[in-house]
């Protein structure tokens, strides 16, 4: 017989007061572990969820991206020609050129082979004083597409204004009250009226479009234009334009190109802006996931304590209740020899394997509800191997802090048994 | 072996100084079973622990087989009384968790020996208890259980065993067969005190003492 076949035998005699005890030091051992996996877990998960939308902000910025080019390639976008000694300030302010270059150029341009633009739209802009009217308004002289000789025929864009006829801005026909078919006069010459366009919120609604050479007689530029609008610019994104002005500058070394109510810029700030907000919702998910951290990090904190201190009370009692069922045993024990050193080793020994049971069973059963939980409750999918915890430490942390507490809760209890005077027990039983 | 020398105890309690014993002196030689009988409360548990090393008298001097106990450690005090001493109670104090022949190996707890297994199993023997060996207490009878307390007690091979009311609890049949181991111990050299209110005691005692409000009276 020793020391170690009678814990053994009054563990397995008093199953229900050890099972409570290493049940407390479980939930104690268990609730770290399961507060420190589940840290991990969500830091993984973190990492995991952030790197998941940056790298579904890379494929949808590179599918929008690429959109755009397979876009762009359909539609193409506008381009001016200008002449070079335009101030683009003056362009800009005005919406038409105070300068002026050859008609010729717009078949050079159709004759030089170039593949980047589809259609050529040579126009002469003004604004006049409408002298039959008493009205300022933007006289557009404009004949038609010039096609591009070297691609093969395709539908005009542009309906070209025929000689003879003039087609209204809608502010212009509303308040002269003027319809189509009807006769008007400009600057001394008639013209009828071939289409009122309707309303549109810009210079066109005080726009007049009359046909080309009509419109350098008028002006008195013959031949002369001041822009040629290319239509159906074909480019590979926003990197096209550097293309065409160079091939434009090529062909027309007396020209300047500008791009025209860009759809590329449109659809790049757009671009910018979808990214922009990616990052921001990703930016914000960070600091959720962070604040969310640090609750549960507070709220273990607060807990802790409390769970580990209730459990060692509890440890403590459990303790008290055995010494005080054992008080007989310990005193005959001692009548019969057994010192008290064996009786405090017998105590200490009982909460060191409590200890270690609790300790092991809380480690498992904290590591398997943190991750339990988490898979539960977010919907996280993290492998043990993922956790690159430290987990000789944990282990340590795990059973050898459940056995410091239960020994330390048992302290007291402990010192009690081996304190006890066995004259005590033995009197009160006779 | 054992001897009590002018020996004295009180203890200070609520209602002021109680004397349980008082100046008491007797001695036992091995070969001898003394017998100190008394009515409940006059002092003979105390007598009994103060010989056991367990209670500190308050005057007085006792000399356990040459030495006196009170002098020595704790831990040198529970060796000697493991070595030296047997106990055996009327309330048998056998741990209810373990069977018979784990009850009377406990003994080794104090002085571990090889072969105590085959001393218990001789002294389950020599008890009748071969059938009960193992049994744990709650399944004995009164009987049984102070026989097993009484191989408990003898394990250690004792020079001497206090006896505190052992046939309190039992019948006559019983009682005679401890008295019967009793005496069979004495007359093998060891030396018996035996403290009890059973009158029957006298019959087996080789010297009895009458006690009276903690003192002998002879």
């Amino acid at each position: 017989m020793t020391i170690w076949n009678l814990l053994i035998r009054e563990i397995l005699h008093r199953k229900l007061n050890f099972a409570l005890a290493v049940l407390s030091v479980m939930m104690a051992s268990g609730s770290l572990i399961g507060s420190i996996t589940l840290l991990r877990i969500h830091d993984i998960h973190t990492v995991k969820l952030l790197e998941q939308k940056h790298a579904e902000l890379e494929q949808r910025m590179a599918r929008l991206k690429d959109d755009t080019r397979k876009a762009m390639l359909k539609l193409g976008f506008n381009v001016v020609i200008l002449p070079k000694d335009q101030n683009l300030s003056d362009w800009y302010a005005n919406d038409y050129a105070s300068k002026y270059m050859p008609e010729e150029y717009v078949h050079k341009l159709a004759n030089s082979g170039i593949v980047t633009v589809r259609h050529f739209l040579p126009s002469l802009q003004q604004k006049i004083e409408w002298p039959e009217y008493k009205r300022k308004i933007i006289l557009v002289g404009a004949r038609g597409e010039v096609p591009n000789m070297h691609k093969n025929p395709v539908k005009p864009m542009v309906q070209p204004v025929k000689k003879g006829t003039i087609n209204l801005g809608y502010e212009l026909h509303r308040s002269l009250g003027m319809k189509v078919g009807d006769t008007v006069e400009l600057m001394g010459r008639k013209f009828t009226v071939h289409d009122c366009h309707k309303e549109r919120g810009n210079k066109d609604d005080i726009t007049a479009w009359i046909y080309l050479a009509e419109a350098q007689e008028l002006l008195d530029k013959p031949a002369q234009i001041n822009a040629i609008l290319a239509l159906e610019c074909l480019c590979v994104g926003e990197e096209g334009l550097p293309i065409i002005r160079k091939e434009i500058a090529n062909i027309l070394p007396g020209t300047q190109v500008i791009e025209r109510g860009s759809q590329v810029i449109a659809r790049a700030e757009a671009r910018t802006k979808v990214e922009e907000q990616a990052r921001i919702a990703i930016e914000k998910e960070k600091i959720a996931r962070e604040d969310l951290r640090t609750a549960r990090e507070r709220l273990a904190s607060i807990l802790m304590p409390v769970v580990v201190t209730a459990c060692a009370v509890w440890i403590a009692v459990l303790g008290f209740t055995n010494v005080r069922a054992r008080r007989e045993e310990i005193g005959i024990l001692r009548a019969i020899g057994v010192r008290s050193r064996h009786v405090m080793l017998m105590f200490v020994s009982r909460h060191v394997f409590l200890g270690i049971l609790g300790g092991t069973i809380g480690f498992v059963a904290g590591l398997l509800a943190a991750v339990y939980f988490s898979a539960a409750r977010e919907g996280t999918q993290i492998q043990m191997t993922d956790m690159d915890l430290s987990w000789a430490g944990l282990i340590l942390a795990s059973v050898g802090g459940a056995t410091v507490l239960a020994v330390i809760a048992g302290w007291i209890p402990t010192i009690v048994a081996a304190r006890q005077d066995p004259a005590d027990v033995l009197r009160d039983d006779n | 072996m054992l001897e009590f020398n002018n020996v004295s105890k009180w203890f200070n309690g609520a209602q002021g100084k109680v004397t349980a014993l008082k100046e008491v002196s007797f001695s036992v030689r091995p070969g001898e079973l003394l017998a100190i009988r008394g009515p409940s409360g006059c002092g003979k548990t105390t007598l009994l622990l103060t010989a056991g090393g367990l209670l500190r008298p308050s005057d007085g001097q006792i000399s356990l087989n040459g030495q006196d106990p009170y002098t020595l450690s704790p831990e040198m005090r529970s060796r000697l009384r493991a070595r030296n001493i047997g106990f055996v109670f009327q309330q048998f104090h056998l741990i209810p968790y373990l069977t018979v022949r784990q009850n009377i190996m406990t003994a080794s707890l104090a002085i571990p020996q090889k072969e105590a297994s085959e001393k218990a199993q001789q002294l389950i023997s020599r008890f009748g208890l071969e059938d009960r060996a193992d049994h744990v207490p709650a399944r004995l009878s009164t009987g049984e259980r102070q026989r097993t307390a009484l191989a408990r007690a003898l394990l250690n091979e004792p020079k001497v065993i206090l006896a505190d009311e052992p046939t309190g609890n039992l019948d006559e049949d019983n009682a005679q067969t401890v008295f019967g181991y009793l005496s069979e111990y004495v007359s093998d050299g060891g030396c018996v005190l035996l403290v009890t209110h059973d009158t029957r005691a006298a019959a087996h005692a080789t010297r009895s003492l009458q006690m009276s409000r903690g003192q002998l009276v002879e």
